[in-house]
């Protein structure tokens, strides 16, 4: 299947949904790592909306970017729960661990603010981080 | 042979509940997956017949079966952290299987929504406003009277949206009751269309919370027959902070940017796709079950203090000993939360400051910690309650860059609707490295210009630029289109109230 013709079959998933247009962008974002333009075009026609109101719905939400990384990514929170947790002193040797290999994320707030540092990999969430298990984490990413 | 219980929370999960899991099943005991106590430090906390232990480790299980393990926290129902509270809305927690109907029907499911259906909408109404249950979310406005202004508003269609858009640092209630008791919200909601004479519902779910919303599109499919012919979906949020919002989710439902839209029009007259729609917070809703049970207005009413009444589901976070869920009537004081029930810094370190309400609450000093906790009491102290989120920080922390964190989470999650808060959020964390740093900066080459009458011709001083916060924050409080500018200023102006020394006020 080419990715025109995955890109309409998700389109007509969610034909008959009330506002269809943020199910199908997070279908997208899943199936190809991105919303490039070229399916804000696709999607634009399937809801018969110009590409100007699909573009700018896709550039405002964080979740989803116009082009893919294929990088693991962990997303850490930076949230004030975790930065009183002392999350802030292991973002440096995160990131040098890290290096161009992984991706570190700053999302704020995982919903783990009792038991922070916190981070998530996918749905795989990792509470009560310290220096050796987040870089643990990132070596394993 | 022997039922463990343990948790199938995000926050057990995260602190390693499925290996302990795996273990207990090893060693042949049969294990329950249950909703959370809510004791977070326990985490993962193993229960056998009532007793707990916790927080346990896979080398501790062979300990925990031999009942020799140094672990054990007694009978969990009686330890103090659950004895202390009065537990209405989360009244299953620990208790039930989170997708079990029978274990739901069996703890008192369903009885307020049989009860409501038998009720005519004005009736129905009176009990919730007689309540007094008041939003969740963070406003406080009394959701009885919000039901009533849909319920008379003419139109074709109307909606019950659930706000599950629980971006709030230090908060996670809505996330504990999605996750462990996912149709007593459902059933809240289907009261709601009950009353208001709605038969779609939708509940907008943050896209960090991957296992609440499994639990409630699971437990969704297993409830269809029993809500009908309400019907309900679960849509999921993409990482906008300002999507918590209501108008801004509203927006977003419909497939738009999430950007605030100016009231009035209210959703209750214009809201979902133009119709009247009634938007409430999880713990709004799922406090209206218990309501609707016989008598349940007047035992919701005898609990709280003065105009804040009923029950808060209290999340106590960040550097504290004993975080995690307490659930107690209001008028409890701040001291009270943090040293008697949270135990203090989880550090061992002294309090320095407490924020109440996430990002967007003040930050109280330890000398303001008899205030209760009440609606007004808060709000007198230009502080809120927000969702309800405590985040302790202990003697470490750096106020000063705490106030510039405040303005730059604005800053990036500001919409972009209006101009106080999308510019202001950026020009206060220039202003706060310009205190906080004392650089000198060359004269603003735009301020230089003839045409600017007002603007000050010399570099500004301390005081000045101090004087300049003050005056964006007022600007931004009172200029903003929705809470998210309106409320940056609480954190900053609180912290540099408090704490001038971290602005670099004694140096």
């Amino acid at each position: 299947m080419t990715g025109e013709e995955r890109l309409t079959e998700i389109c007509a998933a969610h034909r008959g949904r009330e506002g269809p247009l943020l199910p199908i962008l997070h279908d997208v974002q899943s199936a190809f790592g991105c919303v490039d333009p070229a399916a804000e075009r696709v999607i634009a026609n399937a809801l018969n909306l110009s590409r100007a109101e699909v573009h700018g719905v896709v550039s405002f939400y964080h979740d989803f970017t116009a082009e893919a990384d294929p990088r693991p990514a962990i997303e850490l929170c930076r949230a004030e729960a975790c930065q009183a947790r002392g999350v802030e002193a292991l973002v440096e040797a995160a990131e040098h661990a890290a290096g161009e290999r992984v991706r570190i994320k700053t999302v704020y707030c995982l919903g783990l603010c009792s038991a922070g540092p916190a981070a998530r990999i996918g749905s795989q969430l990792h509470a009560r981080l310290d220096r050796a298990a987040l870089l643990e984490l990132v070596q394993s990413a | 042979m022997t039922t463990v219980r343990i948790s199938d929370d995000a926050l057990a999960l995260a602190c390693g509940a499925d290996v302990i899991a795996e273990a207990f099943v090893a060693a042949g005991c049969t294990v329950e997956r249950v909703s959370s106590w809510g004791m977070h430090w326990l985490e993962p906390l193993v229960e056998i017949d009532g007793s707990g232990w916790g927080p346990t480790g896979v080398d501790d299980v062979a300990a925990i079966l031999a009942k020799t393990s140094d672990l054990s926290i007694g009978t969990i129902a009686d330890h103090p952290f659950i004895a202390a509270q009065q537990r209405l809305t989360f009244a299953r927690a620990g208790k039930t299987r989170p997708l079990s109907l029978d274990d739901y029907a069996a703890t008192g499911g369903w009885a307020g929504l049989k009860r409501a259906r038998m009720l005519a909408s004005p009736d129905l109404i009176a009990e919730v406003i007689q309540s007094g249950l008041r939003g969740r979310g963070g406003a406080g406005f009394p959701a009885g009277i919000k039901w009533q202004t849909v319920a008379a508003a003419p139109g074709t269609r109307k909606y019950i949206v659930c706000n599950a858009d629980e971006g709030d640092s230090g908060t996670f209630a809505d996330r504990m009751l999605m996750e462990g008791d996912p149709f007593h919200l459902i059933e809240g909601m289907a009261i709601a269309a009950h009353a208001v004479g709605a038969a779609q519902g939708y509940i907008y779910v943050r896209s960090e919370y991957p296992h609440a919303i499994a639990k409630l599109k699971a437990a969704l499919v297993l409830a269809e027959a029993l809500i009908a012919p309400f019907r309900c979906e679960v849509r999921v949020g993409a990482g906008a902070y300002v999507c918590g919002e209501e108008t801004s989710l509203l927006n977003s439902l419909e497939g738009k940017r999430g950007e605030v839209r100016a009231k009035p029009p209210l959703p209750a007259h214009q809201g979902l796709f133009g119709q009247p729609t009634v938007i409430n917070n999880v713990l709004t809703l799922a406090a209206v079950p218990h309501i609707l049970l016989e008598g349940g207005a007047a035992h919701y009413d005898s609990h709280g203090i003065l105009r804040s009444k009923g029950t808060m589901p209290i999340q106590l976070a960040g550097n504290i000993k004993h975080g995690g869920l307490f659930e107690t009537a209001f008028g409890i004081t701040l001291r009270e939360l943090i040293y008697d029930i949270g135990g203090g810094t989880f550090s061992g370190r002294p309090v320095k400051a407490v924020q109440v309400g996430g990002p967007l609450g003040a930050y109280l000093h330890p000398d303001q910690f008899d205030i209760v906790f009440d609606y007004e009491a808060y709000s007198a102290a230009d502080a809120l309650i927000g969702h309800g989120g405590i985040v302790v920080f202990d003697d470490t922390a750096d106020m000063g860059k705490l106030a510039r964190f405040a303005m730059e989470f604005c800053a990036a999650e500001s919409c972009g609707k209006c101009t106080p808060c999308r510019i202001g959020s950026t020009r206060g964390v220039e202003l706060i490295d310009r205190i906080r740093g004392r650089a000198q900066t060359s004269a603003d080459p735009v301020a230089a210009l003839p045409q600017m009458h007002n603007a000050a011709k010399h570099l500004r001083t301390h005081d000045e630029n101090l004087q300049l916060l003050e005056d964006l924050c007022e600007t931004m409080q009172y200029g903003s289109l929705c809470a998210l500018g309106g409320f940056t200023p609480y954190p900053v102006r609180s912290a540099l109230k408090h704490w001038p020394e971290d602005f670099g006020a004694s140096s």
